[in-house]
C-alpha cells in the first residue's frame, strides 16, 4: 500500500484510480493549482532546475528520492502513512471506539474548519517567501528555500484530498478558496494574521522556518493523533516533511550566529555599530527578531482559555502533542491547568479547567521544544568563545490573541506601562532601521560554493552532496 | 576465521552538534534502537542492525555517523546523551590498548558514506577495506521487495508463523549443530524475495528484564515457498553454543528456533532487506561465496534458478558458488548439493580444518578458479553474492581484485561499476 502509483496524473498511494468522481475533481483543481503556483510561488524560478527531493514511497527506503527538476513539474501528489488496522481514538469522549474512516455528521463543520485553516498555511507560507529567491545568500540556500515551497504546497494537496474526499461541495469551494485567498491581500487575506505578514529578507525566513513552521509539527502532531483517521495519516507523513523546514531554520539562523561570532573575535568587539559596518548581523538586532518571530508565533495556538479546544479534544478531533506517550486519563475531565492572566501590573497563574486550556498546553509544549533550539544557538556563541547569549522572551511578551493581548510585557516578564513601552519597543522588537539594514545586507549570491558575507557556510551538504554543488542549474 | 573480529563494530552515532531533534529518525527505526532525552538522540549498539532506514528521512545529515569501536567498550546510550559533540575515531594504539588488532579493524562492517577507497585508486596509503566495494542498490532486474510489513513502526508489530519442518542439516554428532527450519504464514501476508531476512523476537526477556530484540536470519527459500505454492519459507540456523571468544554461552534465539518443534508457533518481523536480491533477467550469471549459514540465501537464489530451469521457460546464465566450513561435516546441505548438476551450478568448497588436507579459504578456491571468474567479472550480466562471517568480506574482495587485475582489468573502475549498477553485494556478520 505504501507505494506511490506514478503512472496517474495525480501520484499517489490511496487508490485514486478506483474512485473515478473524486479523481476527476481532483483532475481539475490541479491545474488550477499550477496556475496558482505560476502566479504566485517562487519568483522568476519558471526556468530553474533545482535539486530536490521527491517521495516515490512513504516508506523510509522510498520516500527521498533526489534529481534536478523544475518547480512547476514537480510531482505533487497525495500520500498517506500507513494505517493501522483497527484503529482505536485513544482520547476524549469516543475514547476505545473505533477511529473514524469517515467524518461523523455532528463533527463535519468543525473538522473542515481545522483543515480548511491548516490548509490554509500551506499556500500562505509560500506566498509570503515569494521574493526571497531573488536575494539568496547562496545556491544552497537557495535549493532549501524552494525545497521547503514545493513541500509546503505538497501539504496544500493533503489537505485538498481529505476536503474533495471527505466534504463533498463544501469541501470542492473550500478547495478552490484556498487558491482564491493571498497572503497579504487586502480584501482576500490569508485566515491566521501570522501568514498575511510577508517574509521580507532571509533572516525573518530563517526565524519564520524555525519558530512558524515549529508552530506546524506540533498542528500536526496534534492533528495526527486525531480521531479521523485520514487526517491522521495525512499528517503523519506530513511531518516527515516538515523536520527539513525546521532544520532550513535553526540550521541558518545557527550560521549566521556562527558568521557573526566570528566576526566579534576577528574584530575583538560586539561593538553594533562596527559589526554592521563589517556586514554582519549584531546579536542584539537576532535577539529581536527572536522576540518578534517567536511572540508573533505563539499566538497561533489560540487563546489559552478555549471552548472550542474542549470540544475539539472531547470530541476526537485533535489531540495533545504525543498524546500517546501521556500517562493520564486522555479523557482530562476535572482537572487543570495554569494560565497566565494580568491583574493590577502583576502576572498571575490561576488554575483553570483543562480541557478549556488544551491550546495554553500545546502552547507550553511548543515552547519548550523551541526554547531547547535556542541553547542550541547559545552552544555556537559558547564554541566560540563568547559570554554572549540568546533567549526566547517571556510568553506574555508581545501577545494579541487571548488573556494577555493587551497587556504591556517586557521580554523579561514584567507588566510595563503604555510609556515604558512605547520608549522601549525598539530594544526589544525589530526597528524599522535594523529590518533596513538587514534588507541592505540582502545581495543575491548564487555561484556554486560561494556565501553571502553575513552567513556561514554548512557543515554538510545536502544528500552527501558536497557543500559547492550545482544545487540550482539556471536556465 | 578469527573469532575476534566481531569484537569490533562500527558504532552508528548521531552528530548532536548538527542534529536538531526533529524525531523522523526514531519514529523511521524499525527496530527501536533510537531513543532520547531533553538533550540529545541517541543510537543503543546493541539494537542497531545496521539497515540504514533512518538514514534518508533524516534532514540535516547528522545521522550518518560511523566509528570504529571494540564492542565492549561501545558509547553506551546514557553516555552519548551527554555529549555535545561526536568523540573523535580512536586511534590505532588506543584501539590496540582495547585488544584490537589491525586486521580487525580491516574485517569492519560497511559504513554507509560513498566509500573513499573505492573512489581513490592510490590504495597504498589506505586501509584496505572491503566492505567498502558492496552495492546499496538491488540489480536492474530485481524484483520488487516488500519490506517492514511486520515490526515496531508498522501498522502490525509481528506476524505469527508456525513451525512446519525443524531438521538437521549438518552431521549428527557434532558440537555444531545447524537446523534448516521451515516456518508457515497461513493466511498472512508475508511475501519474501531470496536475499531478504525476516526478524525472530524469542519469548520472554533478557537477563535485565527486557524484552528480547528481534533477531535476523536469512531466508533459505525462493519466493514461491519452500513447498512452492506454499506460505512458507525456510530458515538456516546455527545453533550458539559459544561467543566469539569461545566462552560457553547460549544463544537465546538461535536455541529458541533450534529446539521448535513442528506445530509450535514463533513472532516474525519483516521482511527486511532490498538490495542483496538476485538479478532476474535471462542470461545473468550469478557468483555465490559464503560460508557457514551465510549460505542460506544462495540456497534460495539457487532453488529459484532451478524451478526456473526446470520450467523451460528461462534462459539461466552461469551459477559459481564457493562455499567455505571448517570442515565437511560443518557443511549445511553438504548432501543436496553435490547432487547438482554440473552444467546447472559450478560448486566450489573450502575446508579450513579438514584433517585430509591444507586449510583452504573461499578466496584461495576464488583464486585458483581464476581462469573461469575473470569472463565472469567482465561480463556486465554477472552478480556477486557474499554471506557468512565478517571476516572473510576482505580476503574475498581482495581476491576480486587481484583475480580481476591477473586477467588485465582495471579493479578501480571495475569496482566502480559493480558498486553503482548493484552486482556486488555483502552481507556478513
Amino acid at each position: 500500500m505504501s507505494a506511490i502509483n506514478y503512472s496517474e496524473k495525480i501520484p499517489n498511494n490511496v487508490n485514486l484510480g478506483e474512485d473515478r468522481a473524486l479523481q476527476r475533481a481532483l483532475e481539475q483543481w490541479q491545474p488550477n493549482f499550477v496556475n496558482w503556483w505560476d502566479e504566485a510561488g517562487p519568483e522568476q524560478s519558471r526556468d530553474m532546475e533545482v535539486y530536490l527531493r521527491t517521495a516515490v514511497s512513504v516508506d523510509p527506503q522510498g520516500w527521498a528520492e533526489f534529481g534536478h527538476v523544475k518547480m512547476r513539474d514537480y510531482r505533487w501528489g497525495i500520500f498517506l502513512g500507513p494505517g493501522t488496522a483497527d484503529r482505536e481514538i485513544h482520547f476524549g469522549d469516543h475514547k476505545g471506539e473505533k477511529a473514524w474512516s469517515d467524518v461523523p455528521g455532528e463533527h463535519r463543520a468543525n473538522l473542515r474548519r481545522i483543515i480548511v485553516t491548516q490548509g490554509d498555511t500551506e499556500p500562505a507560507s509560500v506566498e509570503q517567501q515569494r521574493h526571497l529567491g531573488q536575494t539568496a545568500p547562496s545556491m544552497y540556500d537557495l535549493r532549501n528555500l524552494f525545497q521547503v515551497n514545493v513541500e509546503e504546497g505538497r501539504h496544500l494537496w493533503a489537505m485538498v484530498y481529505l476536503l474533495h474526499k471527505h466534504f463533498g461541495r463544501d469541501g470542492r469551494e473550500e478547495a478552490e478558496a484556498l487558491l482564491e485567498r493571498r497572503s497579504g491581500d487586502e480584501n482576500n487575506p490569508r485566515i491566521l494574521g501570522a501568514f498575511n505578514e510577508a517574509t521580507p529578507d532571509w533572516l525573518s525566513f530563517f526565524m519564520f522556518t524555525y519558530f512558524t513552521d515549529r508552530d506546524g509539527k506540533f498542528q500536526l502532531c496534534a492533528l495526527a493523533e486525531s480521531a479521523f483517521d485520514p487526517l491522521a495519516r495525512t499528517t503523519k507523513f506530513m511531518l516527515t516533511e516538515e523536520a527539513h523546514h525546521m532544520f532550513v531554520g535553526e540550521s541558518g539562523v545557527s550560521r549566521i550566529i556562527q558568521r557573526t561570532a566570528a566576526a566579534i573575535n576577528e574584530l575583538k568587539t560586539d561593538d553594533v555599530g562596527k559589526l554592521r559596518a563589517a556586514g554582519v548581523i549584531d546579536l542584539p538586532t537576532i535577539q529581536r527578531y527572536i522576540n518578534f518571530h517567536f511572540s508573533v508565533t505563539i499566538d497561533l495556538f489560540g487563546a489559552d482559555e478555549s471552548s472550542n479546544a474542549a470540544t475539539f479534544y472531547s470530541s476526537g478531533l485533535k489531540g495533545r502533542f504525543e498524546e500517546g506517550k501521556r500517562d493520564d486519563d486522555h479523557v482530562l475531565k476535572g482537572q487543570t491547568y495554569k494560565v497566565l492572566e494580568a491583574k493590577e501590573g502583576k502576572l498571575f497563574e490561576k488554575e483553570v479547567p483543562m480541557l478549556n486550556a488544551l491550546n495554553e498546553v500545546l502552547r507550553d509544549d511548543y515552547i519548550k521544544d523551541s526554547v531547547a533550539g535556542v541553547n542550541r544557538w547559545n552552544k555556537v556563541l559558547d564554541k566560540a568563545g563568547l559570554p554572549h547569549r540568546l533567549s526566547v522572551p517571556h510568553k506574555a511578551f508581545h501577545r494579541n490573541i487571548g488573556a494577555l493581548s493587551g497587556v504591556k510585557v517586557s521580554p523579561d516578564g514584567r507588566v510595563v506601562s503604555e510609556a515604558e513601552w512605547k520608549a522601549k519597543v525598539d530594544e526589544w522588537l525589530p526597528s524599522a532601521d535594523d529590518r533596513a539594514f538587514v534588507a541592505s545586507l540582502m545581495g543575491r549570491v548564487v555561484e556554486p560554493g560561494k556565501f553571502a558575507n553575513w552567513i556561514a557556510p554548512p557543515v554538510m551538504g545536502i544528500n552527501r552532496q558536497p557543500v559547492d554543488f550545482e544545487y540550482v542549474r539556471f536556465a | 576465521m578469527g573469532a575476534s573480529d566481531s569484537a569490533v563494530i562500527k558504532q552508528h552515532l548521531i552528530d548532536p552538534e548538527i542534529c536538531i531533534r526533529c524525531n523522523t529518525c526514531e519514529a523511521t527505526c524499525p527496530v527501536g534502537a533510537i531513543t532520547h532525552d531533553d538533550r540529545n538522540y541517541v543510537v543503543d549498539a546493541s539494537r542497531c542492525n545496521l539497515c540504514m532506514d533512518c538514514i534518508a528521512p533524516c534532514p540535516t545529515g547528522s545521522i550518518d555517523n560511523w566509528r570504529n569501536m571494540p564492542r565492549v567498550i561501545a558509547y553506551p546510550v546514557a553516555e552519548q546523551m551527554l555529549w555535545d559533540e561526536l568523540p573523535p575515531e580512536l586511534t590505532p594504539l588506543q584501539l590496540a590498548d582495547a585488544g584490537v588488532s589491525a586486521d580487525a579493524m580491516a574485517a569492519q562492517t560497511p559504513p554507509v558514506s560513498l566509500p573513499a577507497s573505492a573512489a581513490q585508486p592510490d590504495a597504498g596509503a589506505v586501509v584496505f577495506r572491503g566492505a567498502d566495494y558492496g552495492a546499496s542498490v538491488p540489480p536492474w532486474s530485481a524484483a520488487h521487495a516488500y519490506t517492514n510489513l511486520y515490526g515496531p513502526k508498522a501498522q502490525i508489530k509481528s506476524v505469527t508463523a508456525t513451525v512446519t519442518g525443524n531438521v538437521r542439516v549438518t552431521e549428527v554428532g557434532r558440537e555444531y549443530d545447524t537446523h534448516h527450519i521451515v516456518l508457515d504464514f497461513g493466511a498472512m501476508p508475508f511475501p519474501v524475495l531470496e536475499g531478504q531476512s525476516i526478524g525472530i523476537v524469542p519469548p520472554g526477556h533478557d537477563a535485565h528484564g527486557r524484552v528480547h530484540h528481534p533477531r535476523q536470519y536469512s531466508i533459505a527459500s525462493p519466493r514461491n515457498g519452500e513447498r512452492p505454492g506454499y506460505n512458507n519459507l525456510s530458515l538456516t540456523i546455527k545453533r550458539v553454543l559459544a561467543d566469539h571468544q569461545g566462552r560457553p554461552v547460549r544463544g537465546a534465539a538461535s536455541n529458541y528456533m533450534c529446539d521448535l518443534k513442528v506445530g509450535d508457533t514463533v513472532q516474525v518481523t519483516g521482511p527486511f532487506g532490498a538490495s542483496f536480491l538476485m538479478p532476474n533477467h535471462p542470461r545473468s550469471n550469478i557468483v555465490m561465496i559464503c560460508t557457514g549459514t551465510g549460505s542460506a540465501p544462495m540456497r534460495a537464489m539457487t532453488e529459484w534458478r532451478r524451478r526456473l530451469r526446470a520450467s523451460a521457460k528461462f534462459e539461466g546464465g552461469k551459477l559459481m558458488l564457493f562455499f567455505g566450513a571448517r570442515t565437511q561435516q560443518e557443511l549445511p546441505y553438504f548432501g543436496p548439493l553435490q547432487n547438482l548438476p554440473r552444467d546447472f551450478i559450478d560448486t566450489n568448497f573450502a575446508f579450513s580444518r579438514a584433517t585430509d588436507g591444507p586449510r583452504r579459504y573461499v578466496q584461495d578456491v576464488m583464486r585458483e578458479r581464476a581462469a573461469d571468474l575473470a569472463p565472469l567479472l567482465a561480463d556486465h550480466n554477472t552478480f556477486i553474492y557474499v554471506c557468512g562471517l565478517k571476516s572473510m568480506e576482505e580476503g574475498v574482495v581482495l581476491a576480486l581484485r587481484d583475480v580481476a587485475r591477473d586477467a588485465g582489468q582495471d579493479w578501480e573502475s571495475l569496482a566502480v561499476r559493480f558498486q553503482s549498477q548493484g552486482r556486488l553485494h555483502l552481507e556478513t556478520y
